[in-house]
């Protein structure tokens, strides 16, 4: 098996007739963690929807462990091994912490993560298991979403802003389990506006602007103003 | 005491109305839409059980054990080819689509059964009760009805608060764009709710064929009866619904005390009375 674990090859994709993506590819390795950058509107978002399945008007091909998914529904890809944490976290209004996760494994993969291995990595969401969701700090409730995402035991991990309206020190607690979270060779494509931190953590990073891609590699690689450059498009 | 007598009988026919309601409920709850064919649906059910019985003899509570699981194949069914494509922004579509299978149910059992009205023979039961105090005789029937409306409620509250398959059924009434990236599959779900509607439905249909006479064109009262027992206990509450079905059949009986004509309008009345003092109904769901 080769080692690429998601390819992506010319994507456009559409909301109605308005086209957010155009010819977009990317290979993504077992293992290597992806920061997805660009402005507002950029289109970040709709990649990791038109992988997860949820943005259907789409063309070109997504290949994930070498099967083609690029037509299959939200529902199937996520029993294939990919899990989204959605943009604005998404909990279930009615449901509580317990069974936001509970819903989150539901899939029944098999793999490391549990009730009470997530319990372990967010031990504050031990305590409030029976809490409606949504009752929760903005932190806590992205704990829940990055949780529920993990329990489902995926091979690739899609992150919509890790940080978005979090407080510094939230934010630095959830980095700091970054590593734990995507243990055991888990692959993850971090979508965030801190562009700093991203391209910290990440092995590689690719920038998009007007649902182009405008620059990819390896962070070192490129000086602050030629990724600001691709940034803004300036 | 005849006030206190047709009270007591008002609470015990609220259970039937309960019956009537919790499956609409349960739809609007999951999938937001109100189906118009739903009392159309209980008159099929006490048909269908009327010709088991016929074929069978068997007796009507008994027949339940054969209507149930025909009516769930069927509301899965009718859910997944057609009710499924209704769905959507626009509120219009599935509203149009059921009333339009109103008429469809009322004219096919027109059609198959007859204007003819029926009843179903239940027996020694029907008839039967026992006095409570001097004045108030509690029919077998009667405190079944209320009795199944009671272990229905607590049961569907088990499904939708305990189970795997109520979590579903919550995810997908929250958020149906994200509920598919926990695997569920929406148009299977919104069958399964309409399966197990369906279920309570075909028990509704069999308790009300028991009490009272049923013809083709009775539905869409019971539709009315329904959905102001919903409204009146609060959207989404499930005891609360159960309460507005008391609600209304006490309300018919105290009407009915009043004058025989006007058994229907006084439940009406508390229904209008109770939407404008309190929209959002007794006990709203939230307020848990
Ligand atoms: N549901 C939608 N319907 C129509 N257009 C949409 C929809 N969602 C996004 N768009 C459009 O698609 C483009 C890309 O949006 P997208 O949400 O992917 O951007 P983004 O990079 O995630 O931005 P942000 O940083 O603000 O989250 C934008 O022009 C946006 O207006
Ligand atoms: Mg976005």
């Amino acid at each position: 098996m080769s080692d690429v674990l998601l390819e992506i090859r010319d994507l456009d994709a559409f909301y109605g007739d308005a086209q957010a993506l155009f010819l977009l590819s990317l290979a993504l390795k077992r293992g290597e963690m992806l920061a997805l950058i660009g402005a507002n509107g950029a289109g970040k978002s709709t990649l990791l929807k038109s992988i997860a399945g949820l943005v259907a008007n789409k063309r070109g091909e997504i290949k994930f462990q070498g099967r083609s998914i690029v037509r299959r529904h939200a529902f199937e890809i996520v029993a294939e091994g990919i899990a989204l944490v959605p943009e604005g976290r998404k909990l279930f209004t009615s449901l509580s912490v317990e069974e936001n996760l509970r819903l989150g494994g539901k899939v029944r993969r098999s793999g490391n993560w549990s009730l009470d291995a997530i319990y372990e990595l967010f031990p504050v969401l031990k305590d409030k298991r029976n809490v409606p969701a949504t009752l929760l700090s903005g932190g806590q409730q992205q704990m829940v979403a990055i949780g529920r995402a993990l329990m489902s035991n995926p091979e690739l991990l899609l992150i919509d802003e890790l940080s978005l309206g979090l407080a510094p020190l939230v934010i630095k607690d959830i980095y700091d389990l970054l590593p734990k979270i995507v243990q055991n060779g888990l692959s993850a494509i971090l979508v965030e506006q801190d562009v700093t931190r991203a391209l910290r953590v990440a092995s590689r990073f690719m920038c998009i602007l007007e649902g182009r891609v405008s620059l990819e590699g390896k962070p070192a690689d490129f000086s602050r103003d030629q990724v600001t450059a691709a940034y803004f498009g300036t | 005491m005849d006030w206190v007598n047709g009270i007591v009988q008002g609470v015990l026919v609220g259970g039937l109305f309960a019956l009537f309601a919790t499956g609409l409920s349960l739809i609007f709850g999951v999938m937001r839409i109100v189906n118009i064919a739903h009392g159309d649906m209980i008159i099929a059910c006490a048909y269908l059980a009327f010709t088991i019985i016929q074929l069978s003899g068997l007796h009507p509570l008994v027949s339940l054990l054969i209507v149930i699981p025909i009516a769930s194949l069927v509301g899965y069914l009718l859910q997944t080819a057609i009710l499924n494509r209704t769905l959507g922004k626009d509120i219009l579509p599935p509203l149009l689509v059921t009333f339009g299978l109103s008429i469809i149910v009322q004219n096919g059992l027109l059609e198959v059964y007859s204007a003819d009205s029926r009843r179903l023979a239940a027996g020694p039961i029907e008839t039967g009760s026992f006095p409570l105090a001097r004045g108030i005789d509690i029919g077998y029937l009667p405190l079944l009805t209320f009795l199944t409306a009671v272990v229905v409620v607590a049961g569907l509250q088990f499904v939708f608060y305990r189970t795997e398959i109520g979590r579903s059924f919550r995810a997908v009434s929250d958020d149906p764009e994200t509920s598919q990236l926990m695997g569920l599959d929406n148009r299977k779900v919104y069958g399964l709710a309409m399966a197990l509607c369906l279920a309570v439905v075909a028990i509704a249909g069999v308790f009300l064929a028991t009490r009272s006479n049923f013809d083709p064109f009775m539905g869409p009262s019971r539709l009315i009866f329904g959905f102001e027992a919903v409204i009146i206990g609060g959207l989404g509450n499930l005891w609360g619904t159960l309460v507005g079905g008391v609600i209304l059949g006490v309300a018919q009986a105290i009407g009915a005390q009043i004058d025989p004509g006007w058994q229907l309008l006084a439940g009406h009345i508390a229904f209008l009375v109770i939407l404008a003092i309190r929209p959002e109904g007794l006990f709203p769901r939230g307020a848990r």
